[in-house]
Order: C-alpha cells, then sequence, then structure tokens
C-alpha cells in the first residue's frame, strides 16, 4: 500500500515538472506568444519578470514547485484574477458534473449488464452490443448535440445551455449547486440545477455505462460458471440468491476498479461536454485558455486535471485492495 | 470467386471504409460546388430538390450559403488526412519504443513506466496540451493526435516482443551475433506486423475521432475549412434551432466514418489476433 501512495506521489511530481515545462516548449518567447505580436516591449518585459522567465531555468523549476506548495499558482493573464481563484470558481461544476455522470453510468452501467447476463443472447443483449459498437464510435459533441435538438429544441423539456436558469438566484457557498441549494432549502435553485444537469449527465454518461455495462455482462457471466455456482445450486440455493448475493458480489468486483478507471475518461468527456452545453466548469475554461494563450491558466487547469486523475486512481487501487482479500494476500 | 470467410463487419466496415475513400480521392468531381462557393442569398436552406435560380442544393447550404454537400464531400479529405496521417506519426514513433522497451530491461522501465502515466490521461486532454504547446492548426493537431495514440503502439509492440523473444529463432539469431537493431527490426519485426495492423485500423478510428474534437473545440482545424469538427461548431453557434443540417450531417458523417474503421478493426482483430480481445 505505502509503495502504492509513493507511486502516485512520484507521477503527481513528475506532472507537476510536465507542467512546469509546458510553458517553455512553446516554439519562441512565450511572453511575446501570450501577449500576441502587437505587444509593446514593456509589456513583454513586464510579462517575462511577472513570470520569472529571465531567471536560469533551474532556479525558475525550484521558484515553481515552491510556488505551487504554497497555493500559488501565479495570474491568469486574460482576467487578472489568481489562477487559484478561477479553479475554485470552476471545479465544483466540473466535478458535480462528473460524479453525477459517474453514478449515472455505474447504475445503469450495471442494470444492464446484469439484464444482459441473465439471458444471453436476449434483446437486452443483443442492444446492449449494439449501443457498445455504435457508442464507441458516436462523437460525444454528436451525442450532445443530438440531445439539445431532440429534448431541448424540438420538446422543450430541458434548458439547452448553462448551469441554471437566469430567472433564479445563485449565490455559490461551497460552489456545488445542488448541495448549495439543499443546504439553503432553495428548491427552485436545486429544480433549476436538475434540469440544467440531466443532458450533460446523459451525455458524458453514455458511453463509460457502456462499458461498465459490457464488463458486468462478462464478469457476471464467468461467475456464473463458476465451481462455488455449480455446488451451491446443487445443494439447492435459489437462482435468484444465487445470481445476486453469489455471483454478482464477486462480479461487481473488476467493476469497481473499472468505474474509477473510468474517471479520466469521465474528465475528457468533461471537456467536450462542457463546450456543447456551454456548461461553466474547467473543460470549458482550460479550451477558452488555450485559445488565448493563457499558459497560467493552462498550467493550473492541466495540474488540476492531472492532480484529480492521479488521485482517483489511487483511491481505487487502494479500494480494490480491501474490498477484495485476494490483493491483500498477493501484495 | 470464393471470398475468405471473415465476420460481417468485415464487409460493412470495409464498405463504409473504401466509399469515404473514394469520395476523397474524386472529391472535385464527385462535389458539385465548390465547397469555398458562397450563394449570396441562398443562405441556411434545407435539404431539397428545389431549384434555386439554376442551382439544386440536395443537403442544402450553410450560414454563408456555402452548398453543405460539397463541403461534407470534401471534409472526408481532411478527416481521412488527419487521421492517417497522425497514426502514421504514432506507428513511426511507438513501435520502434515497443521494440526496445520489449527487448532491453533498462530501456523497459523508463518506457514503459512514461506510457502507463500517458495512459492513464484522457488523450483529449493530452491532444490539447500538445496543441497549447504548439499552437492550433492542421499540421499541429495531426501532431497533438499522434502523440496520444503512440502509447497504444508502444504497448502492444512491447508485449508482442517479450512473447517472441523467447522463441528459437530470436535465441538462434542471438546465438550466432546478430546484432540487436537487426534482431528487433528485421527478425522480430515482421513476425508482429498483423497485430500491428489491427491497431492500426483501430487507432485510425480513434485518432479520426479525436482530431475532429479538437477542431470542434477550435483548436484544429479552423473555418473555412470543411472539416466536419468545425463544421459542427459553426452550425452549432450560428443557427442550429432553424438549421441543424449543418451539425447534424457533419456529426453523422464523423460517427459513419469511425464506425467504419472501427468495424474493420474489430473484424480484422477477431481474424488475426483473438488474444487481442478485450484489450
Amino acid at each position: 500500500m505505502l509503495q502504492r501512495l509513493f507511486e502516485s506521489l512520484l507521477t503527481l511530481f513528475l506532472a507537476l515538472i510536465a507542467v512546469f515545462f509546458l510553458i517553455h516548449l512553446v516554439p519562441g518567447d512565450p511572453a511575446q506568444v501570450m501577449l500576441g505580436e502587437k505587444a509593446s516591449p514593456e509589456a513583454i518585459a513586464a510579462i517575462r519578470t511577472e513570470l520569472g522567465l529571465n531567471d536560469p531555468l533551474p532556479k525558475q523549476l525550484i521558484h515553481f514547485v515552491g510556488r505551487v506548495f504554497q497555493g500559488d499558482l501565479g495570474k491568469s493573464i486574460r482576467s487578472g484574477h489568481p489562477v487559484l481563484e478561477e479553479i475554485r470558481a470552476r471545479l465544483p461544476a466540473t466535478i458535480e458534473l462528473a460524479v453525477v455522470a459517474l453514478i449515472f453510468s455505474i447504475v445503469f452501467g450495471v442494470l444492464l449488464g446484469m439484464f444482459a447476463a441473465r439471458k444471453p443472447g436476449g434483446i437486452v443483449d443483443l442492444c446492449l452490443g449494439m449501443v457498445s459498437v455504435l457508442g464507441l464510435s458516436l462523437p460525444i459533441f454528436f451525442l450532445g448535440l443530438l440531445l439539445i435538438l431532440v429534448f431541448g429544441l424540438h420538446l422543450q423539456w430541458f434548458p439547452l445551455s448553462g448551469r441554471v436558469d437566469y430567472s433564479v438566484d445563485y449565490v455559490p457557498t461551497t460552489g456545488f449547486l445542488l448541495f448549495d441549494a439543499i443546504i439553503d432549502g432553495n428548491w427552485d435553485l436545486f429544480v433549476s440545477g436538475i434540469r440544467h444537469l440531466i443532458l450533460p449527465a446523459i451525455t458524458l454518461a453514455t458511453i463509460p455505462m457502456s462499458l461498465i455495462a459490457r464488463l458486468t455482462r462478462a464478469s457476471l457471466m464467468e461467475c456464473l460458471k463458476a465451481d462455488y455456482i455449480r455446488t451451491a445450486r446443487a445443494k439447492g440455493q435459489s437462482e435468484w440468491i444465487l445470481f445476486f448475493k453469489d455471483a454478482l458480489r464477486n462480479a461487481l468486483l473488476p467493476v469497481v476498479t473499472m468505474a474509477g478507471f473510468q474517471f479520466g475518461l469521465l474528465l475528457g468527456g468533461a471537456i467536450l461536454t462542457e463546450n456543447v452545453y456551454a456548461w461553466p466548469g474547467m473543460g470549458r475554461w482550460i479550451v477558452f485558455s488555450v485559445e488565448g494563450r493563457d499558459y497560467p491558466a493552462v498550467q493550473g487547469a492541466v495540474l488540476v486535471f492531472a492532480a484529480g486523475i492521479i488521485i482517483v486512481m489511487t483511491l481505487t487501487d487502494l479500494l480494490y485492495r480491501w474490498i477484495d482479500p485476494r490483493m491483500r494476500i498477493k501484495t | 470467386m470464393k471470398l475468405p470467410k471473415f465476420h460481417l463487419s468485415f464487409y460493412l466496415g470495409g464498405a463504409i471504409v473504401l466509399c469515404l475513400l473514394v469520395i476523397a480521392i474524386f472529391a472535385p468531381i464527385i462535389a458539385p460546388y465548390n465547397p469555398f462557393e458562397d450563394f449570396r442569398g441562398l443562405e441556411n436552406l434545407s435539404p431539397s430538390f428545389e431549384n434555386h435560380n439554376g442551382h439544386v442544393f440536395l443537403l442544402g447550404t450553410d450560414q454563408l450559403g456555402r452548398d453543405l454537400l460539397s463541403r461534407l464531400i470534401f471534409g472526408t479529405r481532411y478527416c481521412l488526412f488527419m487521421g492517417c496521417l497522425s497514426v502514421l506519426f504514432a506507428a513511426c514513433i511507438g513501435i520502434p519504443l515497443g521494440l526496445y522497451a520489449g527487448y532491453i530491461k533498462s530501456a523497459d522501465r523508463i518506457i514503459s513506466k512514461a506510457t502507463d502515466i500517458l495512459m492513464s490521461f484522457p488523450a483529449i486532454l493530452i491532444a490539447i496540451i500538445v496543441v497549447s504547446i504548439l499552437g492550433p492548426g492542421l499540421y499541429n493537431a495531426i501532431i497533438a493526435v499522434g502523440l496520444t495514440s503512440i502509447p497504444a503502439f508502444i504497448r502492444l509492440t512491447r508485449g508482442q516482443v517479450l512473447a517472441e523473444s523467447r522463441k528459437e529463432y530470436v535465441m538462434a539469431a542471438q546465438s550466432i551475433g546478430v546484432r540487436t537493431n537487426r534482431i528487433l527490426f528485421q527478425h522480430i519485426f515482421r513476425n508482429i506486423v498483423s497485430p500491428l495492423l489491427v491497431l492500426t485500423s483501430l487507432s485510425l478510428g480513434a485518432a479520426i475521432l479525436e482530431s475532429a474534437s479538437l477542431s470542434f473545440l477550435n483548436l484544429g482545424v479552423s473555418p473555412p475549412a470543411p472539416e466536419w469538427g468545425s463544421m459542427i461548431r459553426s452550425g452549432m453557434e450560428t443557427f442550429l434551432s432553424t438549421n441543424p443540417w449543418v451539425s447534424t450531417f457533419s456529426g453523422f458523417c464523423i460517427f459513419l466514418n469511425v464506425l467504419g474503421f472501427n468495424l474493420l478493426g474489430d473484424a480484422l482483430r477477431d481474424k488475426w489476433d483473438p488474444m487481442l480481445r478485450g484489450k
């Protein structure tokens, strides 16, 4: 377990160094690139001083790592606000979207996988096969667009973009809209938040859901063929208990790992989904920052994404060791 | 003539890919209009057979009055060009690194660790980072997408080399003092071509999807180039409620293209290398 934690910390540190070099790999003078060709020499010199680009590289690296450990990610070139403040304002929106999508994909993925494994070759199984092939070929932004056209524009069931209706007042406390709405007892805000969240969450959850469903099906079918199930069946155990208690519990072990690793996929999908639905999160912000050549903001956003993925993957690994005793014995 | 036994998905995927290749090659002959020509006063037309002053726009026009069908036809070129070139780039870097990683233990530790780290991050994030360094544009997007495909080539090649290097022909070559590069590139590489071809086909689908995603985010090919990803974006930004055709047809083209390569790759995998299933 300690070795795993050490590996994660090392990866995080390597990611930090890679993020530092991001600005130095830019062809030409990064300060010139950030401010554009028409920038005055004085403005360029000021940016170079502010970012410490005049110092030797090792000194810059030590300074950067030190600043990050103190929670200082620099200032955004475009807005002038501290990058950490910008991240604080946007990260909860992305986490909220990713978590809802993850829950959605696990619940429906496991259910679909269970039904498919119960009757291999049945309608659910065939549909799952088709959805898996088609889902992996469907661009996430195209799926989002289709959902907007059908449920937003045509049926008008859900709003087209944003996180909350303009008519509803929202002053963030934690930044997690649904959580804030529950704490404040503001049900208008809660309903508005849910209505805005449904389409992006479905868009983001579809591909992980089909992957989880496929894995649940395969894992469950393998468990149902195992010796301990045959023995239990021979002893007269009811099919219901065999399926849900004996087989499903073991079959869900790889699903836990898969769900954890899906988090990276979800964050990648979130970048596209947020841009389809104008969701005010990290994904939309990183694209804006790249377009605007705002390197301190890009560095901050990449660091947050990298840290998020590494932390979730480490937790998944540790959780897997905790729920599966065989893993503990092996290690 | 008896056709070799392949799964239905091979013929379906192959037919889609073949059609797209023909469309891409003969785009100037097939396309009814110049994809950049704007017909003033005929903006945002819906698909129809209607004659507009001697012009018929089968799939309608976009917000600038350009023929959508012609733009979609020319878009096939961008899509295949970006997909093929980025996968070629990935294969050219990933395969040699994988060969060394599988054969030389000291190289393996560094290459495999770097591959593991890269694979744990979403491909689109890595592509965005690369574009943030190099800047948007067609060739930079190709490099960005290519870089995200490299780890898959390294991992597969490494695994195959590990299996092959225990075989007698490799040991025989080692015992008579054949140089490492010669063993890797002339002996082992020839024997691992089939799984690499399967991966190439599967990677093409993913690369096309990713390059379209970059263009959709305005970080790849920019308008007015008839690239499907950027066409979806421009369709969404302007007249989605009145003219959804620009975005939907472009999206459908991407979907069809990726589906074709995925089906073909799946069928080739099942035929040539059943061991790869699920990897």
